[in-house]
């Protein structure tokens, strides 16, 4: 087991080749996270581009990271074309010389004529990916677990007293430590500053120790929800889209707190190394334009990455998207540039800090 | 008569090519033995010794600087870590870093050089972007302009450390080590220390899982072995049926089982023996749990194959000889068993150090291991080298204690039936 | 001899059944006397290690009792028994050296270090293996390994040793050696010996007196010389020795012989059956006491036979005679000058005494 986790890596990229062969010239893996997601983005997106360019496309799931591509990429066997990713890989992948770099000029331009450039949030072009969604990581509660008084704010997470029961975080300082030094009392727009001293690290610390034994840790975005519905926890962080997934589809007494939460957009990134570069661009381009992006939101609570098809969002979807104006609020936007610096300094001490 | 007895001079045939003869009439059976084993050996060679070498290499192997900036490398070998380097040295890394923004490969450096010291990633890369435009000679006064930290030795450490193309600084960090600005090999802080600590558990946590299975599955064993065969072939199929789900199944029915609102919980609850819930998973008991229900069947089978070989004649024999049953058991049974039942015993523990998905997902906080680790640096912080030396550490540390089994009872002792 | 000494191991009507079906030993009385050396013989499966298993308490007799030295061990366990016992296999402990071995029934006894050590090489001076304490049994042959367990099996002085086919895997001639050296320590330590085998050339050898086991039931209990001459049923007269097997018909009986109809011919032969006449028997008769002419002293029966084949063997020389309609009747002659004239197709007078050939019931088996 050991030596198998340890060389995993290597054959990976060898059993996916294998695995794929026999795939026609006319197809494009496109590769995401599964479930409601995926879905969401197999109706708006691929059903509809095979619908008018015959080409299939053919979804796989992965569950984040890097790991994979830079498998794929190192042993020159690359199967994944287009992938979608955190910004926090687009950014890694990037440096890493995994991705293709993209041109925002080749995008196309807003249904109501805007550039590409000018239509896509902020921080929705980097140098090898285009933003789909916006979402958010949110607090999330469940009503069936406080009788009287509900949380209303994220401080509410830390407050264990008032709000009894296990809390789900996510295995990771990232957005963590924020919360934690928001929690503490910094405003929302000083976190990074007092994060970078080591007094605002040890503040942060200090903060997350005071609900350590109440935690329990998950590690994919399908775990907080499943937590919430077992009971293993009262109040969990989670990612909008599951939240709303689990309370509008299933009908789970679920509730998001809209207050400081994190926003975050995905991208589509194009694997470097790609056979179908050509096609791949193509895809990419069709799938993040106006008309597609707003599509998506018809399947998922996920806000579209172009302020052109925010305008065409539904009435019903509206009041769930992290773009919403009564959700945004006092959103805080995730550092990457600051994480990519502190990450495996930080890493390191939140991983000896758990294990102690 | 005709026959004559061979006598010892012509029994040995003063032939000289007679060997050779042999050795052709051996060479045909060594080829075709060979031959036999030739896939199986490429496979071998292919799935896991070639992996596990490049792996090893990895965790020793650090190219970055030499390949991408060598002549900035080779200067920073030769500085002494006194004092900041000097202008030759400050004009190098910056005309190498303005050609790596060139080529892409800025952000792979530096990442590296971040995982040595913090913020060296936002520090070479905006400094490659100024640094693209200037056009004067004196790099060190402009550098230590741009950003204060090009006068940190900190910085310049950090370019040291990965100068070479080969390095400990890997395995440094697999042991709660690091280099400091002056290239001397001291502790990490305090807070950043925990692969010893880790690895210390692991050895911890792999033990209990081990002793567990042997209290568990010696005595299982004993009756598979006496029992008639029709009645223990049913119960084996019942030791099997674990290998037959799958692991995932398996640890999530654990979680049902013992969660806080899971089937154990919930039936104390009603019958009253407790008033809150126990914390049986996403702890160290979770991890110990789901374990020994997944490796028992590696310690039961070869202690139920060597116990089969032990014929009931010896247990008759010592009854006879006028030993109790249950000394007959110790000094008899007990010892013939040793050999099966240290065989599972190792295969256990081994196979509980390297275990990674079980702790993963129910060992919550505390129940981590050292592969948890390892994993979370080849899927996650991408630091593979890191990874590499975790794994070569863990990897001597098995060997060590394998060394010290052979030494106290012997690699021979050994039977997996 | 008191009661007690000619019944020092006394079976009792004992049964024994594993499935509550089959008995595989049915009704077993028997009675050992002590100092004796007494062989359980018979076919695989005929129950005699189970009797032995009985004694040696490892079974439980289904019914009836066994006694040792006038007490009722059905209750008695095992190692209470104070039995010495070897195994087919040897069943030395593999992982103690050979003094190891030898010591344990002494250690379980609390015998100090000093006696154990003594004791221990004196077992091994008995079987010719002194020096050979710190061995493994496997580096020694299969010989020295049952003289040790032989030695196992003395060293802590019990006045029973079970022996289970104890020579079964050792080759011929081993295993002749080993029959006499276990003869003579019998001898000259005067133990009762209980000896299961299936070999009946052996139990002939080594035994004072025979049970030949089958099918659960004893079908004659004697001293070899008895079970030879007089075998009392087929079944005996099968197992023991060479034999030739003539069917016929009782005719008449009279003073002990009786008169049968063998393929139209008539025999006498003593009379073991009591069966009425009319009814179907074997006749048996020993190769060795077949004679070619009728010319010798005793003989009553004599028949013409041709000579389907001749073997050669030595000392004696083997005929296969076709007689009285069985084409596989044996004779052993003496090489002598008087009978080297013999050659198949020959036409010869084969002849016997009626006190040599015996009238047997004929058991099913």
């Amino acid at each position: 087991m050991k030596i198998k986790t340890l060389v995993a890596q290597l054959p990976l990229a060898v059993a996916v080749a294998a695995a794929s062969t026999g795939v026609s010239a006319e197809s494009l893996t496109v590769v995401s996270w599964g479930g409601a997601y995926t879905e969401s983005q197999v109706e708006a997106y691929h059903k509809p581009y095979t619908a008018e360019t015959g080409t299939k496309i053919i979804s796989e799931n992965y569950s984040g990271g890097v790991a994979e591509i830079k498998a794929q990429v190192e042993a020159g066997n690359v199967t994944w074309d287009v992938i979608d990713l955190e910004k926090a890989d687009v950014i890694r992948a990037c440096d890493e010389g995994l991705l293709v770099e993209i041109d925002p000029a080749d995008l196309p331009d807003g249904d109501d004529g805007a550039s590409a450039v000018d239509d896509f949030v902020p921080g929705g072009l980097e140098d090898c990916g285009v933003a789909n969604i916006v979402w958010a990581k949110i607090v999330a509660y469940d009503e069936s677990q406080f009788s009287g008084n509900k949380p209303s704010k994220m401080v509410d997470f830390f407050n264990t007293k008032d709000f009894p029961g296990k809390r789900g975080l996510k295995k990771t300082p990232k957005v963590n430590l924020e919360r934690a030094l928001i929690a503490d009392g910094v405003p929302g727009g000083k976190v990074y500053e007092v994060l970078s001293t080591p007094e605002g690290v040890d503040r942060a610390f200090a903060k997350l120790e005071e609900i350590k034994e109440q935690v329990v840790w998950w590690e994919a975005g399908s775990q907080p929800v499943q937590l919430l519905a077992d009971g293993e926890v009262s109040m969990t962080t989670a990612y909008n889209g599951r939240i709303y997934n689990a309370a509008a589809v299933e009908g789970k007494p679920f509730t998001i707190i809209w207050d400081h939460q994190f926003a975050e957009l995905d991208f589509f990134g194009i694997v470097k190394g790609t056979k179908k570069l050509d096609e791949s661009m193509k895809f990419l381009k069709y799938a993040t334009d106006t008309k597609r992006l707003a599509d998506q939101t018809n399947y998922i609570s996920y806000a579209p990455a172009r302020k052109s098809s925010i305008a065409l969002v539904t009435d019903k979807m509206m009041p769930h998207m992290a773009t919403a104006p009564e959700n945004f609020g006092n959103a805080v936007p995730v550092d990457h540039a600051w994480w990519a610096d502190n990450q495996d300094e930080l890493n390191e001490r939140f991983n000896a800090w758990l294990n102690k | 008569m005709s026959t004559s007895v061979p006598t010892a001079d012509n029994m040995q045939v003063n032939d000289p090519q007679l060997k050779g003869k042999l050795k052709k009439a051996e060479r045909f059976l060594k080829i075709r033995a060979l031959l036999l084993v030739a896939p199986l050996v490429l496979f071998v060679l292919f799935t896991f010794v070639f992996p596990l070498t490049e792996m090893l290499y990895r965790s020793i192997h650090n190219p970055i600087l030499v390949d991408n900036m060598p002549q900035a490398a080779a200067l920073i070998r030769e500085w002494g870590q006194v004092e900041l380097p000097g202008e030759d040295i400050f004009s190098e890394v910056g005309k190498a870093l303005v050609i790596a923004r060139e080529q892409k490969t800025i952000g792979r450096i530096g990442n590296r050089l971040n995982s040595e010291h913090s913020g060296m990633r936002s520090l070479t890369t905006k400094s490659a972007r100024k640094l693209g435009k200037y056009t004067g000679d004196d790099y060190k006064t402009y550098m230590l302009g741009l950003d204060k930290r090009w006068g940190e030795m900190e910085t310049w450490s950090a370019f040291k450390v990965l100068s070479s193309e080969y390095t400990m600084t890997h395995y440094l960090a697999a042991f709660d080590m690091q280099y400091n600005a002056k290239g001397e090999i001291v502790p990490q802080p305090e807070d950043r220390q925990i692969y010893i600590d880790m690895l210390l558990k692991t050895l911890k946590l792999s033990l209990m899982v081990t002793v567990f299975c042997v209290i568990l599955g010696y005595p299982l064993a004993y009756l598979l072995s006496v029992l008639p065969s029709s009645k223990s072939n049913l119960l084996m199929i019942l030791v099997l049926l674990p290998f037959w789900t799958s692991l995932l199944v398996r640890t999530s029915a654990w979680i049902v089982m013992l969660q806080s609102k899971g089937v154990v919980n919930s039936l104390l609850l009603y019958l009253g023996i407790i008033s809150e819930p126990l914390d049986m998973m996403y702890n160290q008991i979770g991890t110990v749990v789901a374990m020994t229900h997944i490796l028992l069947p590696f310690l039961i089978l070869p202690t139920y194959s060597v116990m089969k070989s032990i014929s009931p004649v010896y247990m008759h024999a010592a009854r006879s000889l006028g030993a109790t049953p249950a000394h007959a058991f110790i000094k008899v049974y007990f010892p013939q068993s040793l050999p099966g039942l240290s065989a599972g015993a190792i295969l256990v523990f081994i196979l509980s150090i390297g275990y990674y998905i079980t702790p993963a997902l129910v060992g919550g906080r505390t129940g981590q291991m050292i592969s948890n680790l390892i994993a979370y640096h080849m899927q996650t912080s991408l630091n593979w080298g890191l990874g590499a030396a975790l794994a070569g550490s863990l990897l001597i540390v098995v060997l060590v204690l394998y060394g010290i089994y052979n030494r106290l009872v012997g690699a021979s002792q050994l039977k997996l039936g | 001899m008191s009661d007690i000494n000619n019944k020092y191991v006394s079976f009792q009507d004992v049964q024994k059944t594993y499935d509550g079906e089959i008995l595989v030993v049915k009704g077993f009385n028997l009675d050992i006397g002590k100092g004796e050396f007494v062989t359980m013989l018979g076919p695989s499966g005929s129950g005699k290690t189970t009797c032995l298993m009985m004694l040696a308490g490892f079974e439980t007799p289904t019914q009836g009792e066994i006694f040792i030295n006038g007490t009722a061990v059905n209750r008695i366990a095992p190692h209470k028994r104070n039995i010495g016992m070897m195994f087919q296999n040897y069943a030395l402990f593999p992982h103690m050296t050979i003094a190891e071995n030898l010591a344990y029934p002494l250690q379980v006894r609390r015998m100090g270090r000093s006696e154990v050590e003594e004791k221990v090489k004196r077992a091994l001076d008995m079987v010719e293996l002194g020096g050979f304490e710190s061995r493994r049994p496997k580096q020694l042959s299969g010989g020295q390994q049952q003289r040790v367990a032989l030695a196992r099996a003395l060293v802590f002085e019990p006045s029973l040793v079970l022996m289970d086919e104890p020579l079964g895997a050792l080759d011929k001639q081993l295993r002749e050696q080993m029959q006499y050296e276990i003869k003579h320590i019998h001898a000259r330590l005067g133990v009762t010996v209980v000896y299961v085998t299936h070999d009946q050339s052996e139990a002939l050898t080594m035994s004072d007196r025979i049970a030949v086991f089958n099918n659960g039931v004893v079908q004659q209990l004697d001293t070899p010389q008895g079970l030879y001459e007089k075998p009392v049923n087929s079944f005996v007269a099968d197992f023991i020795g060479e034999n030739n097997v003539l069917h016929g018909k009782i005719e008449s009986e009279e003073n002990g012989i009786c008169s049968l109809n063998v393929n139209g011919e008539k025999i006498k032969a003593t009379a073991v059956t009591q069966a009425p006449a009319g009814t179907q028997v074997m006749m048996s008769i020993r190769p060795e006491r077949v004679v070619l002419g009728s010319h010798h002293e005793g003989i009553d029966n004599s028949f013409v036979g041709s000579v389907k084949e001749c073997i050669y063997h030595g000392d004696h020389i083997r005929v296969r005679v076709s007689l009285l309609g069985q084409d596989q009747f044996i004779l052993k002659l003496p090489n002598s000058a008087a009978t080297g004239g013999v050659s198949v197709g020959d036409s010869v007078q084969v002849a016997w005494s009626s006190g040599d050939a015996r009238a047997l019931d004929i058991v099913e088996y």
